[in-house]
C-alpha cells in the first residue's frame, strides 16, 4: 500500500492540535483499550508482537527494552521520552509534536500504563521551547478530560506527566546524559551497567524512548502488534518518520514504510522529487551526521548490485566498506557542487563543540580532527594529515562512555574511504582547491 | 565562592534578592511541583530559561537567586549555566540571532547568510552592534534542517532564510514589530 500513514494520518486536518478534534478523528482510543481491556503485560506483549524498533537512532527492539524494566517493590518507576532531537538532518520529531501533540500525549498514558509508571517527563531540547507550550497545553486538555491524573477512566490507574526542558546540548540526547539533565545537572553521560533500565532517573528503574517510538504505540495498541509487524521488510517493520534536507527539490518529514526504495524516495513525486536545480547526487548521508557518508553510486544500489531499500538492513548492507545506517531517519542530500572535504569539516565542528568533556580521546580528538580538517580544507593541508585523521579516528572509536566518540570517528571514516582522491586534491590543488569544488567522485572499479 | 545555603524564606529571598516579577517566582514555585519532594534541583534548567528571559542575560546575581530558590549551592547553578549553550553567563545585545552553522545549513548557504548578517548589522560573530540591538552568534543544530538556513531569536525560529528576508528580519526587529 502506498503512502500509508500511521502516525501523520490526521496531521492536515484543521485544529487537530486541539482535544476535541484529535478525540473526534480516534484519538485516545488506545488508552481506552489498554486500560479497559488489557493488562500491562499484555501491551507490552504487543509493543514484542510489532517489532517495534526504537526511532532514535540506534534501532534497538522497544519491547525488549522495556521487557528489562527491573520492578523492585516500593520504588517509583519512570517513562521518559526523549525529545531533545539535535541530530544533524533530523527534524521529524519536531514536526510530529508540533503538527499533532496529543499523539505523543496519548502515546505517553499509554506506555507509561504498560511500563506502571505513576509520573512520566518529555525532555525536550530547550531551543523548540515554543513546542514545549504546545505540548503542555495539550497535556492540560488531556487532564481536563481524565486521562491524566488520578483514577483515569475510572480504572484506579494515576498518572502525571511533565515537560522538562534542555538549554542547548547535543550530548543530552544520549538516554544517560539526559537523565542527568533532568536531574539538574550538567549532561555528563553515565558509565553503563548499571542501565537506566535497573537504575535511572534519581536512581529508580526508568525507560527511556525517542518521540516517534512512543508514537508508534498507538496504532501498535489500536491495531495491534501483528498488523503493524506486516508493514515494512523483514526485522524493519512499520512505518518511518523520514527528515529529508539538503540539496532536495522538497525537503521535508515524510512517513514512509520501511523497505521502500532509496530511488523512488528521492527521485518520486511523493517524495523528495529529486535534486534540486537539476544537479546531480554527489553522495548521501541517510540517518543524520553520525552515520557513514554514502558516495553517489552507493545510494540506489548496494555494493552487490540490488536496490537499496529504506531499512534498517539494507542502509546498513555493506556494513562500514560500503553501507551506512538508518541511524535517526535525518536525510540528507549532497549535490555534486558539495565540498565533501567541507562538509566533513563541518560535522566534526559539531561533535567538538557538542563533545561534554568527560573522556579525553573524544575531547581532545574531535578537537583534534577539526583542526586538521580545517587545515586541508582552507589548502594548508599535506597528505600526511589524511593518515593522521584515520590515526587519531582509531583512538577515539570505543574508547569513550558514550557514543558521541564513535559518532565523530565514524563520519570522518567514510569521508576519508569514499572520497580520498578529494582529500587528496585539496593537498595537490591547494590554490584551485580555494576556488571550486571537486565535483563527482568517479566509481571505483569494483572487484 | 563561600557557602550560601540559605534556610530561611527561600522564595521571599529570591525576590527580593533579585528583583524577579512575582510572575516569575509563581512559576518558579510551580515548576518545582512538577518533581518529587526533594528532587527540586530539576527544575533549574527551566527556571534559567526564565531568568534568562526577564534578566536578558544570566548574571551571577540572577544565577544566585536561583540557588536561593532551590536551596542548593551557587556552584550548582554555574556549572549547568555554563555547561549549556543557551544561557548567556555575559551581556548580549536585546535581540540574539543565534544562526544555525551545521552540515545541512551549510549545504544550502547558511556561511552566506551568516556574513550577509555580519555585513549588515557591522559587527563579528560573538559581538554586540554599539547601540546594544543586537548580537550575532553561530549555533551548531537549530533540528530545522529542511527549512535551512535557520536562525533563531529569543525562541522563535526564522526559516528558509535568503538576504532580502534578513533584511526584513533586522528592520521588524529593530522598528519592535517582532516583539521579544
Amino acid at each position: 500500500m502506498k503512502n500509508r500513514k500511521l502516525l501523520l494520518e490526521n496531521v492536515h486536518i484543521p485544529g487537530i492540535e486541539t482535544y476535541d478534534v484529535y478525540r473526534k478523528n480516534g484519538g485516545y482510543r488506545s488508552v481506552e483499550k489498554a486500560i479497559k481491556s488489557l493488562t500491562p503485560d499484555e501491551v507490552v506483549e504487543e509493543v514484542k508482537k510489532s517489532g517495534l524498533r526504537g526511532r532514535g537512532g540506534a534501532g534497538f527492539p522497544t519491547g525488549m527494552k522495556w521487557s528489562f524494566l527491573a520492578k523492585p517493590e516500593g520504588i517509583p518507576r519512570y517513562l521518559v521520552c526523549n525529545a531533545d532531537e539535535s541530530e544533524p538532518g533530523t527534524f521529524k520529531d519536531r514536526y510530529l509534536m508540533e503538527k499533532i501533540p496529543h499523539l505523543l500525549v496519548e502515546g505517553m498514558i499509554t506506555a507509561s500504563y504498560a511500563l506502571g509508571a505513576n509520573t512520566s517527563y518529555i525532555y525536550i531540547r530547550g531551543e523548540f521551547m515554543y513546542i514545549l507550550h504546545i505540548l503542555e497545553k495539550a497535556i492540560a486538555e488531556a487532564y481536563d478530560n481524565g486521562f491524566l491524573g488520578k483514577n483515569i477512566l475510572g480504572k484506579g490507574y494515576d498518572l502525571d506527566l511533565f515537560v522538562v526542558p534542555g538549554g542547548g546540548a547535543y550530548i543530552c540526547g544520549e538516554e544517560t546524559a539526559l537523565l542527568e539533565s533532568l536531574e539538574g545537572k550538567r549532561g555528563n553521560p553515565r558509565i553503563k551497567p548499571p542501565f537506566p533500565a535497573v537504575k535511572g532517573l534519581w536512581g529508580a528503574p526508568t525507560v527511556v524512548n525517542n518521540v516517534e517510538t512512543i508514537a508508534a504505540v498507538v496504532p501498535i495498541v489500536n491495531d495491534g502488534g501483528e498488523a503493524y509487524a506486516a508493514i515494512g521488510i523483514g526485522r524493519s517493520t512499520g512505518t518511518k518518520l523520514i527528515s529529508a534536507c539538503g540539496n532536495l527539490v522538497k525537503p521535508g518529514v515524510y512517513e514512509i514504510d520501511l523497505g521502500l526504495s532509496v530511488e523512488e524516495f528521492i527521485y518520486g513525486d511523493d517524495y523528495c522529487q529529486g535534486i534540486a536545480n537539476n544537479k546531480k547526487l554527489k553522495a548521501c548521508v541517510p540517518g543524520g551526521s553520525s552515520v557513514p557518508i554514502l558516495p553517489h553510486y552507493l545510494v540506489t544500489k548496494t555494493a552487490n548490485g540490488d536496490d537499496r531499500l529504506m531499512s534498517y538492513e539494507s542502509l546498513a548492507e555493506g556494513a562500514f566498506a560500503s553501507g551506512s545506517m538508518l541511524g535517526s531517519g535525518g536525510f540528507i542530500i549532497f549535490d555534486e557542487d558539495q565540498c565533501i572535504v567541507r562538509n566533513t569539516w563541518n560535522f566534526t565542528r559539531f561533535y567538538a563543540h557538542e563533545s561534554c568533556g568527560q573522556c579525553s580521546p573524544c575531547r581532545e580528538g574531535t578537537g583534534w580532527m577539526e583542526k586538521v580538517l580545517y587545515r586541508l580544507e582552507t589548502g594548508n593541508g599535506n597528505l600526511r594529515d589524511i593518515d593522521l585523521l584515520a590515526e587519531i579516528n582509531k583512538k577515539i572509536e570505543g574508547n569513550t562512555i558514550c557514543p558521541l566518540g564513535d559518532a565523530a570517528a565514524w563520519p570522518v571514516a567514510a569521508a576519508i574511504r569514499h572520497f580520498r582522491d578529494e582529500f587528496e586534491w585539496h593537498v595537490s590543488h591547494k590554490e584551485e582547491a580555494q576556488k571550486r569544488n571537486y565535483g563527482l567522485s568517479k566509481e571505483p572499479m569494483l572487484a | 565562592m563561600p557557602n550560601m545555603k540559605r534556610e530561611n524564606n527561600i522564595a521571599q529571598t529570591a525576590a527580593e534578592f533579585n528583583g524577579f516579577s512575582k510572575e516569575t517566582i509563581a512559576k518558579f514555585n510551580e515548576i518545582k511541583n512538577h518533581f518529587p519532594a526533594g528532587k527540586e534541583k530539576s527544575a533549574i534548567i527551566r527556571m534559567l530559561h526564565l531568568a534568562q528571559t526577564e534578566v536578558g542575560w544570566l548574571s551571577t546575581e540572577a544565577m544566585d537567586a536561583v540557588a536561593a530558590f532551590l536551596n542548593i549551592q551557587t556552584i550548582e547553578v554555574y556549572e549547568v549555566a555554563t555547561f549549556y549553550t543557551m544561557f548567556h553567563v555575559n551581556p548580549v545585545g536585546k535581540h540574539v540571532f543565534e544562526v544555525c552553522r551545521t552540515g545541512p545549513c551549510m549545504l544550502v548557504g547558511s556561511d552566506q547568510i551568516i556574513d550577509y548578517i555580519s555585513e549588515k548589522l557591522n559587527i563579528k560573530v560573538g559581538e554586540t552592534t554599539a547601540d546594544g540591538e543586537f548580537t550575532l552568534k553561530t549555533v551548531e543544530c537549530l533540528g530545522a534542517c529542511g527549512y535551512a538556513p535557520v536562525l533563531q531569536c529569543k525562541y522563535k525560529f526564522h526559516e528558509n532564510l535568503t538576504k532580502d528576508k534578513v533584511d526584513e528580519l533586522i528592520e521588524a526587529y529593530r522598528s519592535g514589530i517582532i516583539e521579544n
